[in-house]
Formats: structure tokens, sequence, C-alpha cells
């Protein structure tokens, strides 16, 4: 139980950190993004080849952090994964998502974002290969935090989850104390009102895909720290990180994170009575259970 | 020559069942635009729910009510109307996305419990042994292959009648007029939520349907059937032949099917071996790209709806 509560968290913090770009970008731009989950592969794979490239050139940077099975070499490729997927999550903006807005057909949205997910999963898995990929090939044991109840945790997990929390309170600031925040979350609210207060809203836009492909890129590369890394990353991630949102309310950056905890806490306790193989279904049924007691999620707005 | 009948025979029963499927979908999208992402949940509802109503006893797992075949497949309609309606209370109220979502969580869940509930529904094994109706008088051959085109054809005949009188009634105008503009058809007393609800049940017994044809044909269904995939070949049939029309969907379905075999029969036959392991994912990304294209260059698809204008309009 400690353990499944444990490992929820964990798991919890990288769906909280997907989550987050997608309810911003689901709250501006109003289509639910069935693309989102797939920058977080872009993310994983990115870190995957840049890691490889700096581990040759400086054989010094192979050497691992402390206690972490993540190297110098993978921490400075999660610098250019970021970049390379706040880009990707930008151009694919241009090419396909801000041509069909500008067409006018609003709803067809949401059969572009299926669209482009299926084929960057494809591409990626055309180019990588169908298998796994794993950022290092050394088994890092658990740590027994205690024996009774049993609880194990790799210092990976900790890791991610420290970051994850240290991100996400930096995310806080930059939303609540800056001029920038207050200007993505005056768009959000009254594209209209904004714009007429001398807000860019092609600018406040492209930084949504910015900050959203920058957290992604995050996710990505801390699930496969944690995980595996394969093609099918964003198809088994993309659930999950829409329950989270609904959970936590569309447009909410703070219901996204509660919802990304509680859907990877639900999923790993409901370990205890259910056979693993239903696991992907959980999503859902707590999607069914929000919708049914509290539809706008704990901490949004009705809006048409 | 035979096999090349044969073989044609086969392609436009498969064409003709994924059709109606497509009809259902329109109705949905193209006349209402309620997004359906989970279209193979209600495919494969009608699917499982007639073989286990019509089938044979079976000791493994549920089913096996031998119910004459005709209510065999109401029954899996209703069943795929049944989780339409679950569906679509809980969401249609809602902004546009939670139906998006919803509907795509229903059909990862209905795969995965299909794959893993043995006991259910023959897990990974799927269903098989179904008696195909009729078949002690017609025999297995070629002529019972015909005679079964002959019946989908007939079905999907009426499906298509019957959605282009339902279009052209009163209540396909109100479709119309919620679609366009939700607040004028509420200013005249309409309950959009309630149409749409209708409109979205209707659809999806129509991919019920058609998902139960389906199972017919092969005498099997497994969750390997009910895979995203056939979701997204669904939508670009639709996508294709252009959204709001029935002639469209049908014309859709044959060119994007037709598409999709040759390109997997042109891959499997040209393509070097250690390239035939992605033909997959070379497939997944054409269809990718026809959807993305096709919003981009011609989002009115190659067979646009045409617009209705109404009586008092033209004698203005």
């Amino acid at each position: 139980m400690i353990q499944n509560l444990a490992d929820g968290i964990l798991v919890g913090s990288v769906l909280s950190l997907g989550a987050i770009g997608l309810t911003m970008v689901m709250h501006m731009l109003r289509f639910a993004n069935f693309s989102h989950a797939e920058l977080l592969s872009i993310g994983a794979y990115s870190a995957l080849v840049f890691d490889a490239v700096y581990s040759a050139i400086f054989p010094f940077m192979a050497a691992k952090i402390g206690p972490l099975s993540m190297t110098w070499a993978l921490a400075l490729s999660m610098v250019f994964a970021i970049a390379i997927t706040a880009c990707s999550a930008l151009l694919i903006d241009k090419l396909v998502f801000r041509r069909v807005r500008e067409l006018g057909s609003e709803l067809s949205m949401v059969f572009a974002a299926f669209g482009v997910a299926l084929i960057i999963r494809n591409v990626i898995g055309l180019f990588f290969g169908l298998g796994t990929h794993l950022y290092s090939k050394d088994i890092v044991f658990a740590v027994v935090v205690s024996r009774d109840p049993l609880l194990l945790i790799k210092p990976d997990q900790v890791f991610t989850l420290v970051a994850a929390l240290a991100i996400m309170i930096v995310l806080h600031f930059v939303l609540s104390r800056t001029t920038l925040g207050y200007a993505l979350r005056a768009v959000a609210e009254n594209p209209d009102l904004a714009q007429v207060n001398g807000i860019r809203l092609s600018h406040m836009i492209a930084l949504v895909w910015l900050v959203g492909g920058a957290l992604a890129a995050i996710a990505g590369v801390f699930y496969g720290l944690t995980n595996q890394i394969s093609p099918i990353i964003g198809r088994d991630l993309v659930l999950p990180i829409f329950a989270a949102t609904i959970v936590g309310g569309i447009g909410s950056i703070y219901g996204a994170v509660a919802g990304g905890f509680i859907v990877g806490i639900a999923a790993n306790v409901s370990l205890i009575v259910l056979p693993s193989g239903y696991i992907p279904s959980v999503p859902f049924i707590i999607i069914l259970v929000v919708l049914l007691i509290r539809p706008n999620g704990l901490f949004g707005e009705a809006r048409a | 020559m035979i096999g090349v009948v044969s073989y044609a025979v086969f392609f436009t029963t498969v064409a003709a069942i994924l059709a109606i499927a497509v009809l259902g979908l329109n109705l949905q999208w193209g006349n209402t635009g309620l997004f359906n992402g989970g279209v193979v949940a209600f495919f494969g509802a009608g699917a499982y729910g007639t073989l286990m109503l019509g089938g044979a006893p079976q000791a493994d797992h549920l089913g096996g009510f031998n119910i004459v075949y005709p209510l065999a497949l109401v029954g899996g309609m209703l069943i795929a109307g049944l989780l339409a309606w679950i569906v679509g209370i809980l969401t249609l109220r809602l902004r546009h996305d939670y139906l998006a979502i919803a509907t795509f969580g229903i059909a990862v869940t209905f795969e995965n419990i299909m794959r893993n509930a043995e006991s259910f529904s023959g897990g990974a094994k799927g269903i098989r042994g179904f008696e195909r109706p009729l078949r002690e008088w017609i025999g297995d051959g070629f002529a019972y292959n015909l005679l079964f085109l002959g019946f989908v054809l007939l079905l999907l005949i009426l499906v298509y009648s019957f959605l282009q009188h339902l279009v052209r009634s009163p209540f396909g105008r109100l479709l119309r007029a919620i679609r366009e503009d939700e607040d004028a058809a509420m200013s005249l007393g309409k309950t959009p939520s309630r149409v749409r609800l209708t409109a979205f049940i209707t659809g999806s017994v129509i991919m019920g349907l058609s998902g139960g044809l389906y199972a017919t044909f092969y005498a099997f269904i497994s969750p390997q059937d009910v895979l995203p995939t056939l979701t997204f070949q669904i939508w670009a049939m639709l996508i294709v032949g252009g959204a709001g029309n029935g002639r469209g969907a049908v014309m859709g379905t044959f060119l994007v099917w037709g598409a999709w075999t040759a390109s997997g029969w042109v891959l499997s036959r040209f393509a070097p071996i250690d390239v035939q392991l992605y033909t997959g994912s070379i497939q997944y990304v054409l269809i990718g790209a026809v959807i993305v294209g096709m919003l981009l260059w011609r989002p009115q698809g190659l067979f646009p709806e045409r617009l209705v204008i109404s009586q008092s309009a033209k004698s203005a």
C-alpha cells in the first residue's frame, strides 16, 4: 500500500508536468490536443541522441551524478532536448494547427492533432526502431527505505520528484509575479480584452507552445529515466495526461498539477485490487467519476 | 479470373461494412459537429455483442445465447447505443473537448477490457466458432460470400436512405442549426444537448451495426480488431470523402480502403524484408498525412456538402 502510494506520487510528477502544458494549450486554443503526449516522446528521444553524442565526445561526462543513473551527459542533453521539443511544438503549430485555425475550422483541430500524433509516433518508430531504449544499461538498485511496511525507492525517482516540484514552483512564481505571467493569464481569460491592452496574441500562443514543449521534454526524459523509452510513450501517456487535466479542470495549472498526482496515485493504488492488465482503463474510470460528480474538475470553471 | 472476382467480392464486402460505420460517423461529425474519438468502441460493442448473443454456448467465456441472427445483430446495436448513452449523457452538456477525450477513453478501455477479461470476452484469443446464418443451406463457398455481399449492400442502402431522409427532415434541419449556431437554436426553444445526444446515439448504433456485420463476415472477433487504427481509418474515409454528405462518406470509404489495401500490398510485395517490419508504421504515417493534408488543403473533402438554402432565403 505504502509502496503503491510512493510509486503513484512519482509517476504523478511526470503526468503533472505533461498536464500543465496540455491544460494551457487547451485553455488558450480550445481544442483537445491529442498530440501533446508525443512531445514527451520527442523530448525523451532527443535526450537519448544527445546523451550518446556527449558520452562519446567527452568520456568524462559519462560519469554518474552521485547515486543516480543520470550522467552529466544526460543532464546536459536535457537542455538540448528541452530546446528541440519546445521548437518542435512551435513548428507543429506553425505548420499545422495555426493554418487549420486560420481556415476557421476550429472543430477540425482535434482531427489534425490525431493526424500529427500518428505521424510523429510512427516517424520516431521508423528512425529509432520499435524496440525499447534505456538511458543507462546499468541496473540501479532501489534503496530500502523501510522493511515493514516494505518501501523501496530508487534514487532516480526521488530526483525526478524533487526536480518536478522545483519546476512547478518556478512556474508558479513566473505566472503569479511577472508581467509575462499576467499577460499569459490575461490572454487565457479573455483574448479580446488582452489584445486591447496591447498584448500580442500570437506571441502568447507561441509562448504557451514553448512552455508546454519544454515541460513535456522534461517529463519525457524523467519518464525515460524511471521507465523505458519506446515509440509508444505517447500512446500510453495520452489518456492519463488528459485525465489529469480533466480532474484538475481544463485551464487550471494548479489543477493539472493536482490532477497528475491524483491520476498517478489512483493508477498505482488500484494495483492492489485490479490485475495489472487493467491499469490502462483506470484513467477513463477517473474521468467518468469526475464528470459525474464535478464536471468542471477540481479547479475549473464552466466555459462553453 | 475467379480469384479476381472473389477478391473483388471480399473487398467490396469489407468496404461496404466500413461505409456503414462512416455513415454513422457522418451523422455525428458531419451533420452535428460531434467529435467521436472512439469509433472503434461502438463498432466493437456491436461486433462482440452480435457474436456473444448469437453464438453457440462456449465454456470459457460469457455468451453463446444462440439468439436468432437478426435479433443478435440488433442486440449488438443496442449495446453500442447503450455505451454511447453513457458517454453522451456525461459529456454532451460540457465543452466539446470532453466528448473528444471521453470517447477516446472509452475506446482504450473497451479494448483493454476485452483483452484482459478472459472469462467475459475470451481475452486476447477473442471469440470464434460463430455459426454464420443460413450456412447450412448455402454452404461456405463463393455463393455464400456473394449473398452476404448482397445483404451488406442492402443494409448500406437502407442506412444511407434512412440518413438522407433524417437529414432532410425537421430533425436534420435542427442538427445543422445547432452545428452552425447553438445560441440561435436555443433562442428558438430547442435543447441542443438532448438533440446532440439523440444524434450521437443514433450514429453509434449505426457503427454497432457495422461492427456486427464485420464480426459476422469473419465469424471471429478479437481485441486485435478493435485497435485505435480503425478509428483513424474511418475518420480518414469521412474527411477524404467530405463530411456532411452521405455520398462523400461512401466514396471516401472505397477510396481510402482501396488505398490502404493497395499500400499494404505494395509494401509486402516490393519492399525489402527488413523494411516489412515497419509496414504498419509507414501506413500510419500515410494515414496521418492524409488526415492532416486534407484538413490543410481541402477541408471540405473531395465531394463537399451541398449547402442547403432554406425556402425563405430563396424567395427573398
